[in-house]
């Protein structure tokens, strides 16, 4: 671990990741919950998103709209997400007030209200924003995907949640899982940016300190069945685009394998970014399914998505179908890509192209402090901060033989669900 | 390590190199050196205003191909350096302007500007990549018509803009894409592509003096003696009635909205009152005003709120909200009620005294970033403000005053003159 960092745990449980950066007078605070759509069970999906919305709502501290008055005042920006392992809020201020942020969150981790009126009117943001989504075909793809992916485990659903759940679950459903998950013991504070560490330490005992302690949440995983046979899914909708979808299943980002498939998708589908904040990106233009698909003019994009998680997620690659053609001519250069991947071992000079690509992608993230508080935590969700300090170490010790393995063990056309999404102009019908 | 004080992190005439080479491009340089990377943003002086009516999307055409080969590298060898290096290049067809942006790691920076240079002046225009290049933008166009937020905001400008060239969209309808040529697009470049009036910004992990010696290798011995002069923007007459349009999107869950009026040049003197009678009015928090009235009390609408385009030209002055179809009609009448209110009475001193400070803290934020810096000092060059703007910035927010804000906003926004745009399913 670096020099700059500092790490510890408070009484309370309260896991401390702090890392000093002096290029720009800020500061980004992020808390970290161990609690996302993994965590939930049929009949309460979405509820983790929910939750987080509830954050924003105010405590007898500070009432709604105060919140967001104080850190805007400064001149600060925060916002939270939610996925599938985690829930994440963060505030990046101008160093000096950073104190602002602590408070705020330690105050929010105990003291949210959820007040019966708020939790009403927020039901209806939700549903406005799952409504947004449903306009969108590659939600509507990616759902159906998701669903027919998994058959017990949680990852099955989408963050956002099921209509039927957000229209039924109650105010004391959301408080007592707030109470379940929000607590020192199942959170990590990451801060990164221009401070001195043990001066942090002493505003974060302050803050947080007299917070009592909690439990780590305890996730309703469901063993999840290895797939054995290729499913195919298609959803019909509005438009004049066809989308294809086909979705493997991954490792779990902590095991070996998880580097080597990322490596993978970088020769397929061009090198993906690891930064959430800044940094930009980088085309995908010599990537293998762009040279077959794209310049073939079978479609007119394509591109690939591996998360890092907890248990084994998927893999996924998007294609946007050329204008006229058949889905079933996509698939099939589509799997002769695959099909060599799988059969022939790739050259030393290709990974050393891959392993350049992610380094400036590391270089370009770098500059953005919020992006660093983002890293400093989320490595700690499925993993440890670690495992983004040695990544591209553990990139340049892949082989063209671990590639090969890589790509016969995860993408063998079992292992997969294949998605169309049918445009009603093109016959497809949609209710 | 030296402690960052905000008054370094502020880009200023004292740590800014400006030079204009003597064929008309104008570089601007400031080192940063945290990070062993670069990044440059910038244009040339051309845009989608050039626009011939029947051939609208020409100008956002052309700047698609500038990568798909040149005369010294085909499209693969042209991406295989590129990516190859962990670098990115790319344009964007703009009403005024072609923007580009390059980031690469400093040790790529001549290798990046090398690229640029060719792109500029030798894009090859093959047929194979025109048509290639037509089918992604065709499915683009198909898409946007999905798109309720696209439509709704493509049907707000033609509402407000009316015959104004505002009123164009830079990509284009899919009958006028498919009418442009391969020879409408080399005839453009080689009509209206030229250093004249480009500008470009470097920002990163290189001496600004260097970056200068770099860029004139690279464009300073560019020329075009064709290169058309700058178009002249007809006069703007702001729309004298309400005006209201809904476009059917079918099969959609969600509808949105877009309404409202004109807004500032960025040079006009009230762009800064505006700029800030818009932050509390719908952006301020989570959205100002017009948040708190349509998503936290009504709980109608995740997003709802306020944005202010402000550029050479006529400006707009926009709220934007996405909506359950039911309830597009008592959004409408809430955001009117709320433009009704904001124009009838000065905004307190309190709700003032935030926004002055959420602009004046955020500053560090916005420039932490080499990005940031070369966007923000290509704003600069842009609209002539000056290599200090953001030193003096404080000084001229706090300057304001409820009145100036209300006297400036009444200029533009007019309850009774606004123009409103829907999207989504009817019925």
């Amino acid at each position: 671990m670096g020099s700059d960092m500092l790490t510890c745990r408070l009484e309370n449980g309260l896991q401390v990741q702090l890392k000093e950066i002096h290029s720009a007078p800020l500061i980004s605070s992020w808390v970290w919950y161990r609690v996302g759509s993994r965590n939930e069970r049929p009949g309460i999906t979405g509820i983790s998103h929910w939750v987080e919305h509830m954050q924003f709502k105010g405590t007898p501290n500070h009432p709604q709209g105060e919140m967001d008055r104080v850190i805007s005042r400064e001149g600060g920006t925060w916002n939270a997400f939610t996925y599938l392992d985690w829930t994440t809020f963060f505030e990046t201020m101008p160093a000096n007030k950073v104190e602002l942020a602590l408070n705020l969150e330690a105050d929010r981790m105990v003291n949210s209200l959820f007040d019966p009126q708020e939790v009403t009117s927020e039901r209806t943001v939700i549903i406005s924003e799952r409504e947004g989504n449903e306009n969108e075909p590659l939600f509507r793809l990616g759902e159906a995907l998701q669903r027919a992916a998994f058959t017990a485990h949680p990852y099955q659903h989408e963050v956002i949640g099921e209509m039927t759940d957000l229209r039924s679950m109650q105010r004391d459903d959301l408080f007592n899982y707030y109470r379940q998950h929000y607590n020192p013991a199942n959170a990590v504070l990451a801060i990164a940016g221009d401070f001195e560490s043990e001066a942090m330490l002493e505003l974060v005992r302050k803050a947080f300190g007299p917070l009592t302690t909690g439990k780590r949440a305890t996730p309703v995983v469901a063993d999840e069945t290895p797939p054995t046979a290729e499913q195919r899914v298609d959803v019909s909708g509005p438009g004049e685009t066809t989308f294809i979808q086909v979705a493997y299943r991954a490792p779990r980002a902590n095991h070996p394998d998880f580097f080597l498939l990322s490596v993978l998708d970088s020769l397929l589908t061009g090198p993906s970014g690891l930064n959430m904040f800044g940094g930009g990106g980088i085309s995908n233009k010599t990537s293998r399914l762009y040279q077959r698909l794209v310049e073939n003019q079978l479609a007119v994009g394509v591109h690939g998505g591996l998360s890092a998680t907890i248990d084994p997620y998927l893999y996924d690659v998007t294609i946007t179908a050329a204008p006229g053609r058949q889905v079933a001519d996509i698939l099939k250069a589509f799997d002769e890509e695959i099909d060599s991947l799988r059969q022939d071992t790739v050259t030393t000079a290709i990974i050393e192209r891959a392993i350049k690509q992610a380094r400036a992608l590391f270089v370009y993230g770098a500059e953005n402090i919020t992006n660093q508080g983002f890293w400093l935590g989320y490595a700690e969700m499925f993993a440890s901060y670690q495992w983004f300090e040695t990544y591209l170490q553990r990139l340049a010790e892949v082989t063209p033989a671990d590639v090969l393995r890589v790509a016969q063990e995860y993408l063998s056309s079992e292992k997969r669900v294949v998605g169309v999404y049918h445009p009603a102009a093109e016959g497809g019908s949609y209710a | 390590m030296r402690k960052p004080s905000l008054r370094n992190t502020l880009p200023g005439s004292d740590d800014t190199l400006r030079a204009v080479l003597p064929n008309g491009v104008t570089v601007l340089a400031r080192g940063n050196h945290h990070s062993p990377s670069v990044v440059f943003h910038g244009y040339l002086d051309t845009g989608a205003l050039r626009d011939p009516q029947e051939k609208l999307g020409q100008a956002d055409f052309t700047a698609s191909m500038l990568t798909r080969g040149t005369r010294a590298r085909s499209f693969h060898q042209f991406f295989d350096l590129l990516e190859s290096s962990g670098a990115s290049l790319g344009f964007s067809g703009n009403i005024h302007t072609t923007g580009f942006n390059g980031r690469a790691l400093t040790e790529d920076l001549p290798l990046l500007l090398t690229l640029l240079r060719e792109t500029c002046e030798t894009p090859t225009f093959l047929v194979e990549y025109v048509e290639k290049m037509r089918a992604q933008l065709l499915t683009g166009l198909a898409l946007r018509a999905q798109d309720t937020s696209d439509m709704a905001s493509l049907t707000f400008d033609q509402l407000l803009f009316r015959e104004h060239p505002y009123a164009r969209p830079e990509d284009g309808y899919p009958e006028t894409v498919a009418r442009i040529s391969r020879d409408d697009l080399a005839a453009y470049h080689a009509d209206h592509y030229g250093p004249r009036g480009m500008v470009l910004v470097i920002v990163g992990d290189v001496e600004p003096a260097r970056a200068l010696d770099l860029v004139g290798a690279a464009l300073g011995d560019w020329q075009n003696p064709h290169q058309s002069s700058p178009v002249v923007l007809p006069e703007f007459t702001p729309p004298a009635e309400e005006t209201r349009k809904h476009v059917s999107v079918d099969g959609m869950v969600q509808s949105d909205i877009v309404m409202g009026g004109s807004g500032p040049t960025r040079k006009s003197a009230d762009h800064l009152p505006v700029s800030l009678g818009n932050n509390v009015l719908g952006q301020f928090g989570m959205y100002g005003r017009i948040g708190e009235v349509v998503r936290e009390r009504s709980g109608l609408a995740y997003y709802a709120y306020t944005r202010l385009n402000s550029g050479v030209g006529p400006g707009s002055w926009e709220v934007s909200a996405g909506v359950n179809p039911a309830n597009v009609e008592k959004t409408i009448q809430l955001v009117k009620q709320e433009i009704a209110k904001y124009l009838n009475e000065p905004v307190d001193s309190e709700e003032l005294s935030d926004s002055q400070a959420n602009y004046i803290g955020r500053l560090p934020l916005a420039l932490e970033s080499n990005s940031g810096v070369a966007s923000a000092l290509l704003s600069l060059e842009r609209y002539q403000l000056g290599l200090d703007y953001y030193r003096e910035y404080a000084g001229q927010i706090r300057a304001v005053t409820p009145e100036m804000i209300l006297e400036a906003s009444r200029r533009y926004l007019d309850p009774q003159k606004l123009a409103i745009a829907s999207a989504g399913p009817t019925g």
